[in-house]
């Protein structure tokens, strides 16, 4: 019987396998930021023990950077003290580090993929649900808590249930204006947030293969979305072309041989998924959320869903979820008045995200009384922008560039969402409080949150 | 960390669904660079308004309920991978949540934190949320050896599941580290093989 995609690279990396128990897997690369790493850290210095194997691990810090000033000292004492402690513990255990200003610095899980860190094949893991995203490279890629992240520090692998397999197939051609974003939002409010829990995905299809590799990076970055630990995509000339010349790339005669390797990363014919699913591309509008999870999406056209319509064990959820947004249930968005737009994030941080909102808001100017908040994935993302001629056309439309990090999408600086306001974020959680204790998200793609940048409503991009 | 073997306990009772780990601990309280003191931000904003004055709708504020097992509605643990979550539930006292569904993370790192999660079924949930509503002082019991749950005030059980391995860690206070690293000579085999 044929492998998945999925079994090659797993089977690959299995060390052993403890009887009626997890198997012990290694791990070719793991990522490190300041939140969840500093009592894994901790845990070596008690035990007395170092990194099995310190070149496979590189640490940034992300999550609580300032995205204003980076050249000056952070001002919250305590985010400060959790960046320098990455520092601190990076230089005593021997950790790459790319720190504040660093230019390799931004997201995680931009950087990654951007320098040629992350490669097919690989297996990745981080202290970060969102890791699932370098599954977009033909990777096994997922998140881990602070305990796994000390045992891949002490033994370069990990134990892990192996998960069973989904494959979702999206077939078809995206309509105009619809974009990986609302192909995964879509996927996740068809599927629920609980939907693909205990299953690794593999994304195919002829939508899911016309996708650039930003609108795959984005796809796999959302699968933790609907429960799914990582989702992955089967490399191709697609994911060749985009690794080729990065710097941490194989060059020379090493980059033909591994291309060789990577071309045997595919579920072959025979292989059986533990579960199947099947979506038309046509049928994807342009998505947005209207609740208080991932899987509470609908078209931007469409209607929130009547109570009577939700399942009765769901109901209570549903109210409260409606009653923190501050909407009705039958109700539609469009036309709604909005306070804050926030572009970023390791979901939407890339240049291409960059290019589709400046593409939109060229010309325009951004709607008086919104507060829009622009924050690049990383340092390169930031250059590019500058090198296109991004940043120029952006501030002519009445917008600001600012520095990397992953700002506004968990709040964990200064970029917070007051209660009460609305923002229309590009993110991946609307949950209660994500942006800001009391703060209501709005989650959409980077061309939806463009159009209510400009207008201070959600407005349909493709009729504006 | 701590040992786990059986557990009789009066409950409290949170039938949301999809109880996500921003609401268990929100990323400001994230801060921290020890594993302490998570547990007084547990369900911070649902606990406490926003002058930090405690909410009395709020099930840890009542009165009435309290004990070291939380019972929840499904999936619960979704989101963000923190495991603050886990420390944030133990350090509050929570030895055990029960769920119809948890979350793949949620469920390791609560695991590896000594913070038992035990899967029932929808209607034995169901029937523990209207026996605890009809008596908060009603108890349940939890056996790790024999992977039982009772719900002391109809006599009912259900068996749950868990891999042999995590049991036995669970039973015995062990963490994986050890394990992992008895293998040192595999792990280098698999470099030399494969690097």
């Amino acid at each position: 019987m044929g492998k998945t995609l999925f079994d090659k690279i797993w089977d690959r990396h299995v060390i052993t396998t403890v009887p009626d128990g997890p198997t012990q897997l290694y791990i070719d690369r793991h990522y490190c930021h300041e939140v969840t790493s500093p009592q894994a850290f901790q845990g070596l210095r008690d035990r007395k023990l170092r990194f099995l194997r310190p070149e496979k691990t590189y640490a940034i810090p992300d999550h609580n950077i300032p995205t204003l000033n980076q050249d000056r000292a952070i001002q919250d004492p305590v985010s400060r003290k959790q960046v320098e402690t990455l520092q601190e513990n990076a230089r005593e255990f021997g950790i790459k580090y790319f720190g504040l200003g660093h230019p390799k610095n931004g997201v995680i899980h931009v950087v990654g993929p951007e320098t040629g860190l992350t490669l097919p094949g690989m297996t990745v893991v981080c202290g970060d649900s969102h890791t699932s995203t370098h599954g977009a490279l033909g990777a096994i890629a997922f998140g881990i808590g602070t305990s796994e992240v000390e045992m891949v520090m002490a033994s370069q692998s990990i134990l892990q249930t192996k998960p069973k397999k989904m494959r979702i197939r999206v077939e078809g051609k995206l309509r105009p204006g619809v974009s990986a974003k609302d192909m995964a939002l879509y996927l996740i409010a068809k599927m629920t947030t609980g939907g693909a829990t205990g299953y690794f995905v593999e994304y195919a299809g002829e939508a899911v293969r016309a996708l650039s590799m930003e609108g795959r990076l984005t796809l796999c970055n959302l699968s933790i979305e609907m429960g799914a630990r990582g989702g992955m995509i089967a490399p191709d000339q697609t994911t060749f072309d985009y690794i080729k010349g990065r710097e941490f790339a194989p060059k020379g005669a090493a980059w033909q041989q591994a291309v060789e390797k990577w071309k045997t990363l595919y579920s072959d014919e025979d292989a059986v998924f533990d579960k199947e699913e099947q979506f038309k591309a046509e049928d994807i509008e342009p998505m947005i959320t209207y609740g208080t999870n991932p899987g509470m999406g609908m078209a931007i056209t469409g209607r929130i869903p009547l109570l009577e319509s939700i399942d009765p064990a769901g109901r209570a959820s549903f109210v409260k979820a409606l009653d923190y947004m501050g909407f009705k249930p039958g109700e539609t968005l469009l036309g709604k008045k909005i306070d804050y737009v926030f572009l970023g994030s390791c979901t939407n941080g890339r240049i291409e995200d960059f290019r589709t909102f400046t593409q939109f808001v060229r010309g325009r100017q951004k709607a008086p009384g919104v507060v829009a908040w622009l924050v690049p994935g990383s340092k390169a993302v930031e250059r590019q922008c500058r090198e296109e001629g991004l940043t120029e056309i952006l501030e002519q439309a009445g917008f600001a560039l600012r520095q990397p990090g992953c700002s506004a999408c968990l709040a964990m600086n200064d970029d917070k969402i007051p209660a009460g306001k609305y923002a229309v974020s590009t993110s991946n959680r609307n949950f209660e409080g994500r942006q800001g204790p009391g703060a209501r998200t709005i989650l959409a793609s980077p061309l939806v949150a463009a159009a209510a940048a400009v207008t201070g409503r959600i407005t349909d991009p493709r009729t504006y | 960390m701590e040992k786990f073997t059986t557990l009789t306990s009066t409950v409290v009772p949170l039938p949301m669904e999809n109880v996500d780990t921003d609401q268990i601990i929100p990323a400001r309280f994230l801060k921290a660079t020890s594993k302490e003191g998570f547990g007084d931000n547990l369900f911070r904003d649902w606990r406490y308004d926003g002058n930090n004055r405690p909410n009395p709708d709020f099930v840890l504020n009542n009165p009435l309920y309290g004990g070291s097992i939380l019972v929840a509605g499904k999936n619960f643990g979704s989101g963000s991978s923190r495991e603050h979550a886990a420390w944030a539930l133990a350090g509050y006292g929570f030895r055990v949540v029960v769920s119809s569904f948890f979350a793949d993370i949620f469920k390791n790192n609560a695991l590896n934190s000594g913070v038992l999660p035990v899967v029932v079924s929808e209607a034995f949930l169901q029937e523990i949320f209207d026996t605890v509503y009809a008596d908060a002082k009603s108890t349940l019991t939890v056996d790790l050896e024999k992977q039982v749950i009772r719900n002391n005030a109809n006599g009912r059980e259900e068996s749950f599941s868990i891999n042999a391995y995590k049991k036995n860690c669970l039973l015995q206070g062990y963490d994986d580290i050890d394990f992992l690293l008895s293998n040192k000579n595999k792990i280098q085999a698999w470099e030399n093989e494969n690097d």
